[in-house]
């Protein structure tokens, strides 16, 4: 068991090393102050902001550009203050908590993220009906389905390797989120740190993860089982996993917000009622391509069967000559990967953050719960369907509470029909 | 370097707030997890109903101060049975996604735009403790001794809020090791072992459970309002899943199953950490560390937390004072 | 001396209830303590329990036989309130069973033990004994607050407990966790247990799965004496030397439903047992060795799973 701590040491050790590069070339030629606006999730183009040293002398001024984002490089570190000119601000929206100035420390080689909370003014429910009036029902509606696919294809992909392993080993894994946060950070150390094309980088950074996935299983999580740990303490040993592995990235990537370097401001089309941007669709295309080939390989090779079959009973997949740790492994290499490409699309659709995957964690669950554990093809079902509810869902629901009625899905799928849409209900006793 | 304010913020940790308040929750936790093996993922939502409920009674609604403690008592085992009903019936883990679950979804509801004229959104509510603060029975001031050259010393709030806390870290402990001494803890242990073998000597598993829910719940809320008065606000995030995660580190280091194993594990929890953020920002400030800068060492602190959680479970399952025979048999 | 006149009195008493009885299924008993009615659980399409009419005779020992997968475990989760039954009713001393909790029907004295014993691993032994004890006063949450409520109602449950694991040679083992005992030892626990429930009906799953060959005499001798102090037994069981040893009767279960019922030394012979046996299994056992050959593999083979099961 030393050895295997050993090892998951040198493994965490490597993840380090791997991080630790880019992510500090990345900020090396960044020093100064940026941050972005957003008003409910949506970017705020326009806004003028004046950066000043300390004692007042000005600096630069800069407005933001359609993400929402803005930055200012300075030459030298110190105290600098930031004033966000609150009459350039759309007319529906103002500054949380009153004050528009800002005053930060920028240190060397390193950019500070300024914060300006935007919220809308006045009565919430006032703003919502402007919006709902600007286009009719079933636009909308049409919209919001086709943002649910692409979360759901999102989640479905990430959900994958949780409910194999799920279905294989027994083991809840809570820092699985944390893989997708991986895959996302690992093709951003790629994409921006190393100034490969994003492309490229997304492929390196599914292989690195994958590899890391096997590495996980064979140098850890495999030596657990090996030891007869239960599976109530390999679930909160993974709960310590996610929250080492969350600060890891936090110290390298920091905790801002970033995005790839290609891709992030491509202009929209309009595809009937749809409107969105080219990149959406090709991740979609990649991700159902990706999910089909999976499901082929469970139901057609020799591999894919046997995982089926340890899924369904360990001992007697076993006991019928299946090398149950080998399938184990394959398991966790594929997990690995998918959940880094699932990283990757998301933080093609959103932002990078190193909290992105901790996020989903729960729709990922929701997903994984309500197809049924430990079944693959019902946590593709069940990931899509939670993806369109959350989307949908804000059809009625603010935006922010939309998290709130897919977890309230989940429980009430866990109660009612705890065995999931494709699971089998298990014989007690 | 200054080691002097090191070493007294890192003693004064040892009493502290934060202490009392993850103390109080773990003891719930390990009436839960540690006893009755129920898997129990939102204390954090019990910290946050009881620590809103005084807010909002307080703040919003300007009721007295002892209203809104009973509010928040209320809330907690309304949030228990509410939570307990539908789920006790559950295997271990879907318990464990279902309250992990709830818990964001009261955090959401905490910090949502829609409820904002009750809860204050994502910035929480304050300016509800002075109930509390009304009962200070120290006059204005600082209050210690110093320890060789080290002062140790707490204003009359603080000193108040401490006060109250470690009385409530007593009694809940002495209610804890009256319980667990009884024949009603034999059952509660009994179901962590193997509940249906409770049911077939007659025990009603499921009410025990949802005593036990509520129990851990209401102790579990203590910690919300000892949060809510220390700090005089709530925040939403403050009672995110972390929060939970981290009581269950303590109940696991102090050793799960013990009566004083909470406290004695929030003790050295905080101790540590802050110790490790009172050196580390020290010695980055200083340059010792060349490759660090002070922002990064907020994050180091939870790495370690997260380490010492796998190491513990891996290394010492039974934590600090767990018995080890106890484990050795069958939990490993 | 007097207690052997009881003993051969009680067998002898059992026996003669049996006497005139037909050796058809569901046949009506003088004196029943349990009586099912149209029990039906599936399981998606499988009909996994279907009994039409059974009664268990008061004060005999029972046996329930059958293949694998004929559904005896099965009946014995409907009929304690471990599972839920799609339809059916059975009464218990005249009392309606059907839909009462598991807890409830251990209360009105009928309990059971389980196929996998289920011995409380980090409880000691004699807390595993002490709690099957009822209406105890500590059991309710403000009372066990203030110990004086419950200290003498504890100590006579000790009392109670030790006579209990003296019987049943446990009473070194009294402060090691039960964990720490051999199979056999917490099958032993695990009757004990039940017995501080002070059961009328006591239902065995498999007592002697995994129990090695020198505790079997001990165990079977206990199970006997349960009879003798009065209290009805029911039990599965698939050795066939043990249920001609020691039961009054035998209820024979094929595809979940009941086939046949009679005597032990002539139910094997009944067509409709060998015919139940042999259309399970091709390789039903028909010689004496065989069968027992078998049935030494499906030990040694839950002795694994509970060995499996003692690790997690």
């Amino acid at each position: 068991m030393r050895r295997a701590v050993i090892a998951f040491t040198a493994f965490l050790g490597g993840l380090v090393f791997l991080l630790a590069g880019p992510a500090h070339a990345g900020p090396a030629e960044c020093q100064g102050l940026k941050g972005t606006l957003k008003l409910q999730g949506q970017p705020v183009n326009g806004v003028k902001i004046a950066v000043t040293t300390e004692g007042g002398q000005p600096v630069k001024e800069v407005a933001t550009n359609a993400q929402g984002a803005w930055d200012v490089q300075v030459d030298k570190p110190g105290k600098y203050k930031v004033t966000l000119d609150v009459s350039s601000l759309p007319q529906n929206a103002e500054v949380r908590g009153g004050t528009n100035v800002r005053t930060l420390t920028v240190y060397e080689g390193n950019c500070s993220a300024v914060l300006f909370a935007l919220q809308p003014k006045g009565a919430p429910g006032q703003q919502q009906n402007a919006s709902a009036e600007e286009s009719p029902f079933w636009t909308q509606f049409a919209q919001l389905t086709f943002e649910g696919i692409n979360l759901g294809l999102i989640i479905a992909l990430a959900a994958l390797g949780l409910s194999l392993v799920y279905g294989t080993t027994g083991l809840t894994n809570f820092a699985h989120g944390e893989l997708v946060t991986l895959g996302a950070i690992l093709a951003y150390a790629f994409n921006v740190g190393m100034g490969l094309h994003l492309i490229p980088a997304a492929v390196i950074a599914v292989i690195v993860a994958a590899a890391l996935g096997y590495a996980q299983d064979r140098f850890f999580w495999g030596q657990l089982r090996r030891r007869g740990t239960g599976t109530i303490a390999m679930m909160i040993i993974s709960i310590g996993v996610a929250l080492f592995l969350r600060y890891v990235f936090l110290l390298f990537f920091g905790g801002q917000n970033e995005a790839f370097a290609q891709y992030t401001a491509q202009p929209g089309v309009q595809i009937g009622p749809i409107s969105a941007a080219p990149k959406n669709f090709v991740a979609m295309a990649v991700e159902l391509v990706v999910l089909i080939v999976v499901g082929v390989a469970l139901l057609r090779t020799r591999t894919g069967k046997a995982a089926r079959a340890v899924a369904d009973n360990p001992a007697l997949a076993a006991s019928s000559g299946i090398n149950v740790d080998r399938v184990i492994r394959i398991i966790w290499t594929l997990g690995g990967g998918v959940a880094a490409l699932a990283g990757v699309m998301l933080g093609l659709s959103q932002n990078l953050k190193y909290t992105m995957g901790q996020d989903i964690l729960l729709l990922i669950f929701a997903g994984v719960t309500l197809g049924g554990l430990g079944t693959a093809f019902g946590a593709l079902v069940g990931s899509i369907v939670v993806g369109l509810f959350i989307q949908v869902s804000t059809l009625w629901v603010p935006p922010e509470l939309k998290s709130v009625g897919a977890l309230a899905v989940l429980i009430i799928v866990l109660l009612v029909r705890p065995q999931g849409i494709l699971g089998r209900r298990e014989r007690i006793g | 370097m200054d080691w002097i304010t090191i070493i007294s913020t890192t003693l004064k940790s040892a009493v502290g707030v934060e202490t009392v308040l993850y103390g109080l929750a773990a003891i719930g936790i390990n009436i839960h997890f540690g006893y009755t093996g129920l898997l129990n993922f939102g204390q954090a939502a019990f910290m946050g109903v009881a620590g809103y409920g005084l807010a909002v009674t307080v703040a919003v609604m300007n009721l007295p101060f002892w209203l809104g403690i009973l509010v928040g008592l209320g809330a907690a085992v309304l949030l228990a049975v509410l939570l307990g009903i539908p789920t006790l019936q559950l295997r271990a883990d879907y318990l464990a996604i279902v309250t992990i679950a709830a818990a964001e979804i009261v955090r959401l509801i905490f910090r949502s735009v829609a409820f904002k004229d009750v809860f204050g959104g994502s910035d929480g509510q304050r300016g509800f403790s002075d109930g509390f603060y009304a009962l200070n029975p120290f006059p204005e001031g600082d209050y210690g001794f110093n320890l060789g050259p080290v002062p140790i010393f707490f204003n009359h709030r603080l000193l108040w809020v401490l006060l109250v806390g470690w009385l409530l870290i007593a009694v809940c402990c002495g209610i804890v090791y009256l319980l667990m001494k009884s024949p009603w803890g034999r059952v509660l242990k009994a179901i962590r072992e193997d509940e249906d073998a409770v049911r077939s000597l007659g025990k009603n598993v499921f009410s025990y459970k949802m005593q036990s829910l509520v129990l851990g719940g209401v102790i579990g809320c203590l910690g919300g309002f000892v949060y809510g008065l220390a700090f005089a606000s709530v925040q939403p995030d403050i009672f995110g899943t972390e929060t939970t995660f981290y009581c269950y580190t303590i109940v696991i280091l102090g050793g799960a199953a013990r009566v004083l194993g909470p406290v004695i594990g929030s003790m050295i929890f905080w101790v540590l950490l802050v110790l490790v953020y009172g050196v580390l920002s020290e010695a980055v400030a200083a340059g010792y560390i060349p490759f660090m800068t002070s922002i990064q060492v907020g994050p180091v602190r939870y790495i370690l937390v997260g380490l010492g959680l796998i190491l513990l479970l891996v290394f010492r399952p039974q934590g600090i004072f767990g018995d080890k025979r106890e484990i050795a048999i069958d939990a490993r | 001396m007097r207690a052997e006149t009881t003993t051969s009195e009680r067998k002898a008493a059992a026996l003669a209830a049996f006497k005139d009885l037909a050796h058809d299924p569901g046949v009506p008993k003088p004196d029943p303590i349990l009586v099912v009615d149209d029990v039906v659980r599936r399981f998606g399409g499988l009909t996994a329990v279907d009994v039409k009419h059974v009664e268990i005779q008061r004060g005999s020992i029972t046996a329930l036989i059958g293949p694998n997968g004929a559904g005896k475990t099965t009946f014995f989760n409907q009929l304690t309130g471990f599972d839920t039954a799609d339809a059916g009713s059975w009464t218990f001393n005249g009392r309606r069973m059907n839909g009462v909790p598991a807890h409830k029907v251990a209360r009105a004295g009928m309990v059971r033990t389980f196929q996998l014993t289920k011995a409380l691993s980090r409880l000691t032994v004699m807390e595993n004994m002490r709690l099957g004890a009822q209406q105890q006063k500590g059991e309710n949450f403000w009372r066990a607050l203030v110990p004086s409520f419950w200290r003498g109602q504890e100590d006579a449950i000790t009392e109670r407990a030790e006579d209990l694991l003296t019987r049943f040679k446990l009473a070194a083992k009294r402060d090691d966790f039960a964990g720490s005992l051999s199979g056999g030892q917490r099958k032993l626990l695990e009757m004990a247990r039940a017995l501080m429930v002070e059961p009328e009906l006591v239902m065995l799953d498999e007592p002697m799965a995994g129990v090695n060959p020198a505790l079997t005499q001990s165990l079977l001798g206990h199970v006997k004496d349960l009879r003798e102090q009065g209290m009805t037994v029911l039990f599965v069981e698939h050795d066939m030397d043990m249920v001609r040893d020691i039961s009054d009767w035998v209820v024979v279960m094929a595809q979940g439903s009941v086939i046949a019922e009679g005597p032990p030394d002539t139910i094997m012979s009944d067509e409709r047992v060998i015919d139940a046996y042999l259309g399970a299994h091709h390789d039903a056992p028909l010689s004496e060795s065989e069968l027992t050959e078998q049935l030494q593999e499906a030990e040694a083979a839950l002795e694994a799973e509970i060995e499996e099961e003692t690790q997690k």
